[in-house]
């Protein structure tokens, strides 16, 4: 009997995840400041003021040296999904690849149109076609946002689809229940405000830097205005939608939950962890305390996961051992199923699954009813037959845990953040704090630590599934050599550590040179 | 009972990837481009208008090849599995080709860029090259087969769940191997430098490249010819991958894609009309003081590609054929998407028109003149 090649998967998730946090570092300055800069093209135009002009082809200059990175690092993950997840194309290809294709269609060549003439355009077409064009680039990246995280959210949350035995895959029934899911909608929010707050910090704090060079102080002022009440809006926004993110975690993704909080045994009123640290080597049924010490603010987690403070949540061990009350997706009361007899149901699935092939081959009509009755009776569990373990379905709770809390305590630091600065510009004084232009620099790296944190919470919090309970990352894999995959790992690894060696020192030349010399 | 409106749809989708296909094999141009830029630019104001004339370009490559493939993950879900999770060598590395791209015009002339101008115009060689000559070669595929197996009930082996397996070990590259995928892969990459050469001479405004961009068309154009030749002939007389169309069985046919075309007469009147806009774009730049050459033979690039592509999947042919197992070859009824998403999909392609309509106005918009020194003396945004 041949078995899953875990060095493999291994191998195959840290090179989607190598190549994933790359792309990461870059679109989200691309979705803010695509924004930022239609908003001071609107003022140039609106005005007549060149300086409005001049600020905004400086932040362009910027926006142009990571938009190419940003796509040298997009086109892999595309095409990776085929590579390295054979076997979840075509399971899910009939879902997953739709808004793949619309992305294309309908915002990459938006996108790509209409930069041609934000920046090729400025003394061939009107003002108002070049603003128009510059709204439309800022609209197309977050477009093609949008696709590509309603994909991302149905992997953690699979609706609109059912499962054809005849064809072996999942497919689509309802459009619309893949793209409006709670989990998309506020995922695309949540993540696409997250690239808000950090473009706005990253111009607040570039613009902190000249202030304290004393360079370039009208660009930096109008910059820092502009940008912080942005980074105000949509850092509380962010805050919101995280919420709403949390609560649909609660409900859809309990186990991930349960990481984030560290939270072993399930409790009614269950506390929400502020600040701690974890137990190291902690096993879920040791009975040893989860923490070496927190700080917990009492029923907060009950009450954002379920909204009621007495509500209960599960823990990682009650997950693991089932028996607990909770409510489905249509509303119903259920008593949770242990993560064993979840794996024997996935089982009985994949057995009715073969069965009923067997049974079309031979013309057995009632075979085939028969297993496909119990095929749909268990699809529920299809993805926990390819377990053998229950302990598998725990994530890696520390790094799903601090990531967590790193992204959290930073989207708070940030509004603190922008609330002294807009307090600080309304009392003018801000060109002489000296002590908060340093800190705004500090901001910027902050901003890109608590970006990639969301997406370590957001996919290490759902392993082992590739999609939720459906299917697991080991039976999503490519049939090819690990050592194959370990070569594309340091390959990638390599030239895309020396793209992003050379995208800062580019940017860090232009950002010295400043708006004259930077190619404007 | 055969569901008409599936097959409608299965074949449109099938037209949608081939047209992509089309436009991308076209926009290749800038790939063929890149690998021209010291053999016809000698001067660095001469590179720097090419290298520009180009750069305002490689985004619809991009993102058209970017389409080309999310299209094909939607509408075909079974290809990009087998194709993609198989011949892994060969995609990787036309993927790496298109990532060293990406960078390389706007990193290029920035100050301190880390590894200096020539690595970036090395990269966009490499791009040009392996670029175009890997996308041929992969594509000739569709016409010769690959090693591969599928079975879908591989899923119900919890302990090995793989439906597609590539059965050689050298996962694609045994694909560059073999003389009639090379030739469509020589073929692609000396086409994109016909049509990079007749772009320069219809977009710049420079006596010396458009002297050199002639003389250099008939040193391309010839072995384009031989090779394109090579290909088109070789593809008509071998046999080919046909379908029972009752069965689904495959089974190898004398002449099929000869026949094919033969039988698809609009097919054959788009395939012949391609060849011979090529030609004309090609023999009137090179007997005439004529620089609009690259309408004729990009139009005729795109109907020539879209037809071969069209053989390959209609008329009850394999578009994607196993050598190791006929019946496990993936047809366009096997392998597509579900009646209901290829529909929504269908629903969202009514949008192309559209999409086609505002790429046209923007570039007419920013291409009101040709590309000359003074514009690169005084344009802020220069590559």
């Amino acid at each position: 009997m041949e078995h899953f090649d875990l060095s493999l998967v291994n191998w195959s998730r840290a090179q989607f995840a190598l190549t994933a946090m790359y792309h990461w570092v870059f679109v989200p300055l691309t979705l803010g400041l695509a924004f930022i800069i239609a908003f001071m093209e609107t003022l140039y135009y609106k005005t007549g003021d060149e300086e409005w002009k001049r600020i905004t082809k400086f932040w362009m200059t910027l926006f142009g040296i990571n938009f190419a990175i940003g796509v040298a690092t997009g086109i892999i993950l595309e095409f990776e999904f085929g590579t390295n997840w054979s076997n979840y194309s075509w399971f899910v290809g009939d879902i997953f690849g739709a808004p793949l294709a619309i992305e294309g269609i309908m915002a990459f060549f938006m996108e790509s149109t209409f930069i041609a003439v934000m920046f090729f355009g400025w003394n061939k077409v009107s003002k108002k076609f070049h603003l128009i064009s510059t709204w439309l680039v800022a609209i197309g990246a977050n477009l093609s946002a949008l696709w590509i995280l309603v994909a991302n959210a149905w992997m953690q949350y699979p609706a609109g689809m059912f499962f054809n035995p005849d064809t072996a895959r999942n497919e689509m029934h309802n459009f619309w229940e893949v793209l409006f899911s709670p989990i998309a909608i506020n995922k695309f929010l949540h993540t696409v405000s997250s690239g808000y707050v950090l473009a706005a910090l990253f111009v607040v704090g570039i613009s902190a830097w000249y202030l304290l060079k004393g360079r370039n102080v009208l660009l930096a002022k109008r910059s820092i205005i502009i940008a912080s009440v942005f980074g105000l809006i949509t850092s509380v926004f962010l805050a919101l939608t995280g919420d709403g993110s949390a609560y649909q975690v609660a409900q859809k993704q309990p186990m991930k939950l349960a990481a984030m909080e560290g939270l072993y045994e399930g409790k009614e009123g269950a506390p929400l962890i502020v600040v701690g640290a974890l137990t190291p080597g902690k096993e879920y049924n040791d009975g040893k305390d989860p923490y070496l010490f927190r700080i917990q603010i009492p029923k907060l987690l009950s009450f954002l996961g379920y909204r009621s403070g007495d509500a209960f949540v599960p823990g990682v061990k009650d997950i693991i051992e089932g028996g607990y009350n909770y409510t489905d997706k249509d509303g119903n009361q259920k008593v949770a199923l242990s993560a064993e007899q979840k794996i024997e149901r996935g089982r009985i699935a994949i057995q009715a699954l073969a069965d009923y092939k067997n049974a079309k081959e031979k013309g057995d009509t009632i075979g085939m009813a028969y297993n496909r009755k119990l095929l749909d009776e268990n699809f529920e569990y299809f993805g926990y037959g390819y377990l053998n373990d229950p302990k598998s379905i725990i994530p890696n709770v520390p790094l799903t845990f601090y990531s967590f809390h790193i992204m959290v305590g930073l989207g708070f630091l940030f509004i603190a953040f922008f609330i002294l600065m807009l307090y600080l510009i309304y009392l003018r004084g801000f060109l002489i704090n000296k002590w908060l232009l340093r800190l705004s620099i500090l901001m910027i790296p902050l901003a890109y630590i608590a970006s990639q944190a969301g997406w370590i919470v957001a996919e290490v919090g759902r392993q082992p599934w590739v999609i939720q309970d459906v299917l697991p990352t080991v039976a999503a894999v490519s049939r090819i050599d690990s050592s194959a995959v370990q070569v594309t790992f340091f390959l990638f690894f390599i030239i895309f550590t020396t793209l992003l060696i050379a995208e800062l020192r580019i940017m860090f030349t232009q950002i010295k040179k400043g708006p004259k010399e930077g190619g404007n | 009972m055969v569901d008409t409106t599936y097959v409608f749809l299965q074949h449109y989708w099938w037209f949608i990837i081939s047209l992509l296909g089309a436009l991308l094999v076209f926009l290749l141009f800038v790939q063929g481009g890149q690998t021209l830029i010291y053999t016809i630019g000698k001067t660095e104001m001469e590179r720097t208008m090419i290298v520009n004339a180009l750069g305002r370009k490689w985004e619809f490559t991009f993102t058209t090849l970017v389409t080309f493939g999310g299209a094909f993950f939607a509408s075909f879900p079974l290809f990009y599995s087998t194709s993609f999770g198989g011949a892994y060598w060969v995609w990787m590395a036309i993927l790496f080709c298109f990532v060293i791209q990406a960078v390389s015009y706007e990193y290029r002339s920035k100050p301190n860029n880390f590894l200096g101008h020539k690595t970036y115009e090395i990269f966009l060689f490499i791009n040009g090259l392996l670029g175009t000559v890997l996308l041929g070669t992969a594509v000739a595929t569709f016409f010769t087969g690959s090693q591969f197996s599928m079975a879908k009930i591989n899923l119900t082996n919890i302990n090995n769940p793989v439906i597609s397996s590539w059965e050689t070990p050298w996962h694609g590259l045994e694909a560059a191997l073999n003389l009639h995928n090379i030739s469509l892969g020589l073929a692609v990459f000396f086409l994109a430098r016909v049509l990079a050469l007749l772009y320069f001479m219809n977009h710049i405004n420079h006596p010396d490249i458009l002297a050199r961009s002639r003389k250099q068309l008939l040193y391309n154009a010839i072995p384009f010819l031989v090779f394109f030749l090579t290909f088109v002939i070789w593809l008509f007389v071998r046999e080919g991958f046909a379908v029972n169309p009752t069965t689904g069985d495959v089974f190898m046919q004398k002449h099929k894609y000869l026949l094919n075309l033969i039988q698809m007469p609009i097919v054959l009147v788009l395939f012949l009309g391609g060849v011979v806009l090529v030609l004309w774009g090609i023999l009137k730049s090179l007997l005439q003081p004529y620089t609009k050459g690259i309408w004729f033979t990009g139009i005729g690039t795109v109907l020539a590609v879209l037809s071969l592509f069209l053989i390959a999947g209609y008329n009850n042919t394999a578009y994607y054929p196993s050598t190791f197992n006929l019946q496990h070859s993936l047809t366009i009824f096997n392998s597509s998407s579900s009646k209901f998403t290829l529909t929504v999909m269908s629903i969202v392609s009514l949008l192309i028109p559209f999409v086609v309509a505002y790429i046209w106005y923007a570039w007419k918009s920013i291409n009101i003149k040709k590309i000359d020194e003074e514009e690169m003396k005084n344009e802020t945004h220069v590559y």
